[in-house]
């Protein structure tokens, strides 16, 4: 009734070509962006700030990153860890080399040297397809682990092996660091969030993601019609190790502060995986979807005895976690195989035409 | 530097004999037992199309489930052999209801389904194994009940080369088991009426139906037999380690071997264990000093890549056909 395109007429093919053509899309994309940027904020505890928002909206970074090299492109990757591993550990060198240049400069430089080393890793995927490919990627995630480990270079020889974040302003505002608040690393992740979703939807919409889109559906036609396959897919593993360096140095400049290589382990590329194909293979929202499910369920289930002042024991709620979000992925790959992103168009359809039924 | 990479290695294994017997054998040994996980892997992979990640998980919840009953029934009175035996029935019929449960909650409703989504799949069924694992048995490493089951302890010491080679017992039986087990399957795939129809399934799902092959019956015995194999696998790997949740990253390792003897292929899967593991013994022996040592994280990896830039199928899959 309310949610309807009728009337709205458009008078320009770049009017029709919009990525939300209906106003309604426009004006409730804005209403996300206020909440995100005004609201939260505003009456937001540190705790929903730091634990919930921060990780949830890094998580989804990756997550993009990854579904740009999964769903966009139909390339299977199990090493995205490894490649937030590389732009964490770049951004925290050029930090330490360079302080005097604003960090987040390195933040978002760090995403190329994840771009150069992912091209690097991608270059078997010329040959190698599908599950073999993805195995092919676990040796750049067990082999960059490893180097975090062994190459003492690369966390400034610091005895404990780990990085830890120095402490950075941005106009006067710590921004990293412990005394940055976390509002201040909200805004500053939400900004990086915001302008990289938009990015990356640019590129998805335009010829280079149609491009991609063709590889994925058949590497084959895409080349009989005359795409470059190696350019294509290196491409998007550029762009999407891209993504996922910037993520990964998000991940330890903003929000845990300090890094082991373990947390770059094989654990966080299955969840990256987990998010992608939840939320939806090839959808941005999706991205999005698949890491407030993913992060933000375990911290609820989590919570739910204590509030409800159940006397369950804090490993039992452990166990019951892995069993529920176990149980929670069968169940919503049965419902909806093609992922939240699916039920959220299908639930966007029916309100078209709500009150009736079709 | 050119000197320790291509020569030293090969002159420290000409020079000491019997240090190389050694580290074959170690990696002949854990070869066998990655064989055995990749087996597993492939049983499932060839009848249903599922890449199976719960393989690893499934290793532990047997063994975990066999160390389990085996107290319960010790705590009973039974003598230690009767008790680790009626443990080891059970377990069995664990795994057969797991099989069962697998299909009819997992596979049946996701049929026809892209590959990916089954994989992930068998994601969820990992957490939730994980999760009722740790919640049943507790998260403790257990001690794998391996002379109950007549398992040998202890190592056979041979002279020879000009040095002392240890032979554990317990791998000595691994290999021979495993290799039995192999065998068995082998004739099992080859003669019985069932394997008949787990080989026609595996070539086409549309024609082993349009012949009266029931699927869904046939998953039910692939993934018990994938159940087995698990279990076969627990008993050894427990047995010379603990049991525990670590035995999972195991369960990673069998991947290169998958994809390097090809995920189709069960001899494939043995050799390509075999190749691994002797590859990263040796690896990780003579050149991991090189490099910081720890390099057998990866290098099993990068064996298998190197393999597959040359054979993309692996060494012993099908060839892939494109059509468009």
């Amino acid at each position: 009734m309310f949610y309807r395109e009728t009337g709205q007429f458009k008078q320009s093919y770049a009017a029709d070509q919009a990525v939300f053509p209906i106003l309604q899309d426009r004006l409730g994309l804005a209403l996300i962006l206020l909440v995100a940027f005004v609201v939260v904020p505003l009456f937001g505890n540190e705790f929903l700030l730091a634990s919930v928002m921060v990780p949830f909206l890094i998580l989804s970074l990756g997550a993009i990153g990854l579904n740009i090299l999964v769903g966009y492109t139909g390339l299977l990757s199990l090493g995205s860890a490894a490649f937030m591993g590389v732009g964490a550990y770049a951004a925290y060198k050029l930090s330490t080399i360079f302080p005097g240049v604003n960090i987040l400069v390195w933040i978002l430089c760090s995403g190329f040297f994840a771009a150069g080393i992912g091209v690097l890793f991608g270059l078997p995927s010329l040959r190698i397809k599908g599950f073999y490919l993805a195995v092919a990627t676990l040796a750049a995630q067990f082999f960059l682990q490893w180097c975090f480990v062994r190459i003492s270079w690369l966390y400034n020889d610091n005895p404990s092996g780990a990085i830890e974040v120095p402490a950075r302003t941005l106009f006067g505002l710590a921004i990293t660091g412990p005394s940055a608040t976390p509002v201040t690393r909200y805004l500053v992740v939400l900004v990086i969030v915001v302008v990289m979703t938009q990015l990356a939807s640019n590129i998805v919409h335009g010829r280079i993601g149609r491009t991609w889109m063709a590889v994925r559906d058949m590497d084959i036609a895409a080349q009989l019609m005359g795409i470059r396959l190696l350019p294509a897919k290196l491409l998007a593993f550029a762009v999407s190790s891209f993504y996922c360096g910037v993520s990964g140095a998000l991940m330890v400049f903003l929000w845990l502060g300090a890094a082991e290589p373990s947390a770059f382990d094989i654990k966080l590329s299955f969840l990256l995986l987990f998010m992608v194909i939840i939320g939806g293979l090839g959808s941005m929202i999706g991205s999005f979807f698949g890491a407030a499910l993913i992060h933000i369920l375990p911290i609820v289930i989590r919570g739910l005895p204590e509030a409800l002042g159940l006397p369950i024991a804090a490993a039992t709620v452990e166990h019951l976690t892995y069993l529920i979000v176990g149980a929670l992925i069968i169940f919503f790959l049965i419902v909806e195989p093609h992922g939240l992103a699916r039920l959220w168009q299908i639930a966007k359809q029916k309100l078209r035409v709500w009150p009736f039924p079709y | 530097m050119l000197y320790n990479i291509f020569i030293d290695p090969f002159v420290q294994m000409v020079q000491m004999p019997d240090l190389l017997v050694q580290t074959l054998w170690e990696g002949l040994v854990s070869g066998v037992l990655y064989a055995l996980i990749a087996l597993g892997f492939v049983l499932i992979f060839k009848a249903s199309g599922v890449f199976n990640f719960a393989q690893g998980i499934m290793v532990v919840f047997s063994a975990l489930t066999l160390v389990g009953f085996y107290e319960k029934f010790s705590a009973a009175g039974f003598s230690g052999h009767t008790a680790a035996f009626v443990a080891l029935i059970l377990t069995a019929g664990v795994m057969f209801v797991l099989a069962m449960l697998v299909e009819r909650v997992v596979l049946r409703p996701l049929v026809n389904q892209p590959d990916i989504i089954l994989f992930m799949a068998t994601f969820g069924i990992t957490y939730v194994l994980i999760g009722l694992g740790e919640m049943v048995f507790g998260g403790d490493p257990k001690q794998m009940i391996a002379s109950e089951l007549f398992l040998p302890s202890g190592s056979v010491d041979v002279e020879m080369l000009g040095g002392l080679v240890s032979f554990q017992k317990i791998d000595i039986a691994a290999a021979v088991i495993a290799s039995a087990m192999i065998v068995g399957l082998a004739l099992f795939f080859q003669k019985t009426r069932i394997g008949r129809a787990l080989r026609a399934v595996a070539d086409s799902h549309k024609a082993a139906l349009s012949v009266g092959i029931s699927l869904n019956q046939i998953w039910v015995i692939v993934w018990f037999a994938a159940g087995l194999v698990a279990l076969v696998t627990g008993i050894m790997w427990g047995a010379r380690s603990d049991v525990s949740f670590a035995l999972e990253i195991v369960a990673l390792k069998a991947l290169p071997v998958l994809v390097l003897g090809g995920l189709t292929s069960v001899p494939g899967a043995i050799v390509g264990g075999l190749i691994i593991g002797i590859g990263e013994k040796l690896g990780e022996f003579y050149w991991g000093p090189l490099l910081g040592g720890g390099i057998e994280s990866w290098f099993a990896y990068a064996i298998a890549l190197l393999f597959l830039l040359y054979r993309p199928q692996g060494l012993f899959g099908d060839k892939i056909i494109e059509r468009i």
